[in-house]
């Protein structure tokens, strides 16, 4: 490519250049914040006021404060990785345990009238519910333990599954469904070969939903208990003001969840992408 | 004729009917002790803890605090959310240097931030707020821009064509045609609202219905408890129902029944 | 007469961003248009007709070469050409009074005014009653007569149209044409209509221009010497067939030639 001038290289990659530079601003505006640079800087301008431009960093932390932690927890003690691995193992029975239980119930629903007028009013409350408010109940019911914490996820994750799941039924194409019963195709027969690999895209991005909902399952179903876990990591991190380890909780979070959407959209895109998603697309 | 006005409504009938045999059966279970009624509580008892608290100065203080936090922290959210989609929609190298933010914050679910709003702000109302705003703001943000990027060409074309100033297009063409998808970010964005006053009330708190919630479940009073969720599963319904029939006034230029 | 519309050696290249390289669709395009002349621009697909168009209403920037209206040289959209778009392009979310205002709103008429003259243009082409409809409303044909109307009610010097009954079914597109002329009899206007039917270019026009493919060039003007008022047999008269084998062969070559390479 010597036929192109920085001119034009810059032209086509201008995303990545300001993308780039906005987000190492934020970096060394907020260690400046975290370090006093900036109140050192301005104090010649603003004179006292300037003070208020240097925080703590028990409040803000710093990004150096937080790549050391990281450095630290993961590498040099390892102490996160138990917490990771508790909160991993309540995503996937949880998450797991609504796609069992919503995809099925979601298909039926969608393909048998009657029971979606049962299933609606019960599906539509529980959508306009924070299901999060259910978490004292939980508790009451079945204690702070590991499988509080996958119920409450799994209430979470189950609903964009089911309703992804029935929408995804409603949308196959009624000349499809027509070809398969006049060839007499049964019941089973016709799950399999038309409603299945149709609504496939739309189960996928149901789960994409279902994930994002689930990391908020973990975080705050390990408001309560004191045991181990991402989201007990980060709340006992925070009330001993241990700011600099709340990030790095944060971060691993922010991480996974990008992670897991990335993968799903691309098992999506492998079959067949061109499906809007039910519901949000976030 | 009544067999086809039967017909018409067989959809909400058979749904009440659902609806009436769960409260029928759940009533049923704790009068007959098929389970405990303090875990399960019954229907009967709900309505008397509602028509008690009814009475009850504490009550209203709590859901005061509670519709406070969401009201202003939700404004808060439209307030900045539309603005900013549409800013990040219309202007490409504003998209490039904020769609980073964007993403990660959306990645991640707002209310791991509560630690640090709590340490911010304190555990009062303004904790709370924060949280909803952040909660709301990012699906609104993300709408508002997709709602201004899907805009046709074909539409900015004919503005041009006839000449149209950039404030003209603007008001004629991209917020015409960005409400709808606005509108989808509000309903999501309400659900997330809602979510940040549970989830902030229930962290750290003196006072809201969220906390109610979990007062009463520590004093293992499941009756309030389930008042406090359905109190939640009513508000979740009204806003969501005020939105929709906003969104129809500014949609009647849609064919019936289209699907987006 | 003096030429109401001259393109002179209109040229347009594209740069292509991944490669860089350039790539011209207009080449030195030169034709000059009379006062009340109907002029019809045909030719295989992909020759840049409509984007010949967008370069005389001024939505893209020639890369050299100038268009000239009443002898002042043109480089942006201004009321005294307005486009018929191929794809109605009607604002969905604006009743068809509403949409037929537009341009008038958009070079600051007041509203009640622009609703006045709007309607004038709805009654004549035909909607009377459908003024407070939404677009989703009308049938493509009805919604080709608001975007027509939303033109001629700027009351342009010259009607640029795109193609404007491509997606009409064949029966509506005739009935169109006729209607078409009726309103363009009535109206006065000096039009330039791009189309890729040839028997849409004769019947309507009185001058039909015949462009090459890639780059598009001017291959030849014909003259169609039909007097007028015209009606839907013209399309059976062998002075119509004639003229329509003439331009077939024409382009016929070139689609051929396309087709080989």
């Amino acid at each position: 490519m010597s036929g192109r001038s920085i001119a034009d290289i810059c032209r086509d990659n201008e995303r990545l250049i300001i993308g780039a530079s906005a987000f190492a601003a934020f970096l060394v505006l907020w260690e400046g914040f975290s370090r006093g640079w900036w109140a050192t800087l301005f104090t010649p301008l603003l004179g006292e006021g300037a003070r208020a431009l240097a925080i703590k960093p028990i409040f803000i932390s710093s990004p150096t404060g937080v790549a050391q932690q990281a450095w630290t927890m993961f590498a040099v003690t390892g102490e996160i990785w138990p917490h990771i691995a508790q909160s991993g193992g309540q995503l996937i029975v949880g998450l797991g345990a609504a796609i069992l239980i919503g995809v099925p119930l979601g298909l039926a629903a969608g393909r048998y009238r009657t029971f979606s007028y049962i299933l609606d009013p019960f599906l539509s409350a529980l959508n306009a519910t924070p299901q999060v408010a259910f978490l004292p109940l939980f508790v009451m019911w079945i204690g702070t333990g590991f499988w509080m914490r996958v119920l409450i996820i799994f209430l979470l994750a189950v609903i964009p599954i089911t309703m992804n799941a029935l929408a995804a039924v409603r949308t196959v194409d009624p000349r499809l469904l027509k070809v398969a019963s006049s060839f007499g195709a049964s019941e089973l027969h016709t799950f399999r070969t038309i409603i299945a690999p149709s609504a496939l895209p739309f189960i996928l991005s149901g789960m994409r939903l279902a994930v994002g909902r689930s990391m908020i399952g973990i975080v705050v179903a390990e408001l309560y208990g004191s045991a181990t876990g991402i989201g007990i990591m980060i709340n006992m991190a925070g009330s001993s003001f241990d700011t600099d380890k709340v990030f790095v909780g944060v971060l691993v979070i922010v991480i996974a969840g990008l992670l897991m959407s990335e993968a799903l959209r691309a098992i999506e895109r492998r079959y067949d992408g061109w499906r809007p998603a039910i519901g949000d697309n976030y | 004729m009544p067999g086809n006005a039967l017909q018409r409504y067989t959809p909400q009938l058979v749904g009440a009917a659902a609806l009436l045999g769960f409260v029928g059966f759940w009533e049923a279970a704790a009068a007959y002790k098929l389970a405990d009624p303090m875990f399960i509580s019954s229907p009967s008892r709900i309505a008397t803890v509602a028509a008690e608290m009814w009475e009850d100065p504490d009550f209203w203080r709590d859901v005061k605090v509670s519709s406070t936090e969401f009201i202003w922290g939700y404004l808060a959210a439209i307030a900045v959310g539309i603005p900013l989609g549409l800013v990040i929609g219309w202007y490409k190298r504003a998209q490039y240097a904020l769609g980073p933010f964007i993403d990660v914050l959306n990645a991640v679910p707002r209310v791991t931030f509560m630690p640090i709003m709590v340490l911010w702000f304190g555990i009062g109302i303004w904790s709370k707020f924060a949280v909803v705003f952040l909660g709301a703001v990012i699906p609104i943000i993300l709408s508002t821009y997709s709602g201004v990027r899907t805009n046709e060409a074909r539409y900015l074309r004919v503005a041009k064509s006839f000449g149209a100033s950039q404030m003209k297009t603007f008001t004629s063409i991209i917020l015409p045609g960005t409400a709808p998808y606005i509108f989808t970010g509000l309903k999501y964005a309400s659900g997330r609202a809602l979510l940040g006053v549970v989830v902030g009330e229930l962290y750290a708190a003196t006072a809201g219905v969220g906390h109610m919630i979990a007062q009463a479940g520590n004093a293992f009073e499941t009756d309030r408890v389930f008042f406090g969720v359905l109190l939640f599963t009513f508000t979740g319904l009204v806003v969501t129902s005020i939105l929709a029939r906003m969104e129809k006034r500014f949609d009647r230029w849609r064919p019936e029944g289209a699907v987006r | 007469m003096n030429p109401k519309l001259v393109a002179r050696d209109v040229c347009l290249e594209y740069r292509q961003p991944r490669t860089g390289d350039r790539l011209l669709a207009l080449d030195r395009i030169s034709l000059s248009i009379n006062e009340g002349e109907f002029v019809s621009i045909v030719g295989p697909s992909g020759c840049g007709k409509t984007t010949f168009l967008s370069v005389v209403d001024g939505l893209l920037p020639a890369t050299s070469g100038e268009i000239i209206v009443d002898g002042l040289s043109v480089n942006k959209p201004g009321p005294d050409r307005a486009v018929v778009f191929q794809d109605a392009s009607l604002l969905p979310w604006r009743t068809v009074l509403k949409n037929v205002c537009y341009g008038l709103e958009c070079i600051g008429v007041r509203a009640s005014e622009a609703q006045e003259r709007a309607m004038r243009f709805v009654q004549m082409v035909g909607l009377d009653g459908f003024e407070n409809s939404y677009p989703y409303e009308l049938s493509g044909g009805m919604q080709q007569r608001v975007n027509l109307a939303r033109a001629l009610v700027m009351d342009p010097k010259i009607l640029l149209m795109d193609e404007p009954f491509a997606a009409l079914d064949a029966q509506t597109r005739e009935y169109m044409q006729e209607e078409l002329l009726r309103i363009w009899e009535q109206a006065n206007k000096t039009v330039l209509f791009i189309t890729h039917q040839i028997d849409e270019a004769i019947f309507l026009s009185d001058r039909v221009i015949v462009f090459s493919a890639r780059p598009g060039r001017v291959r030849e003007h014909v003259t169609v010497d039909i007097e007028r008022p015209r009606s839907l047999k013209l399309k059976r008269d062998p002075r119509f067939h004639a003229l329509e084998d003439r331009i077939w062969s024409l382009i016929h070559d070139d689609a051929l030639a396309q087709a080989r390479s």
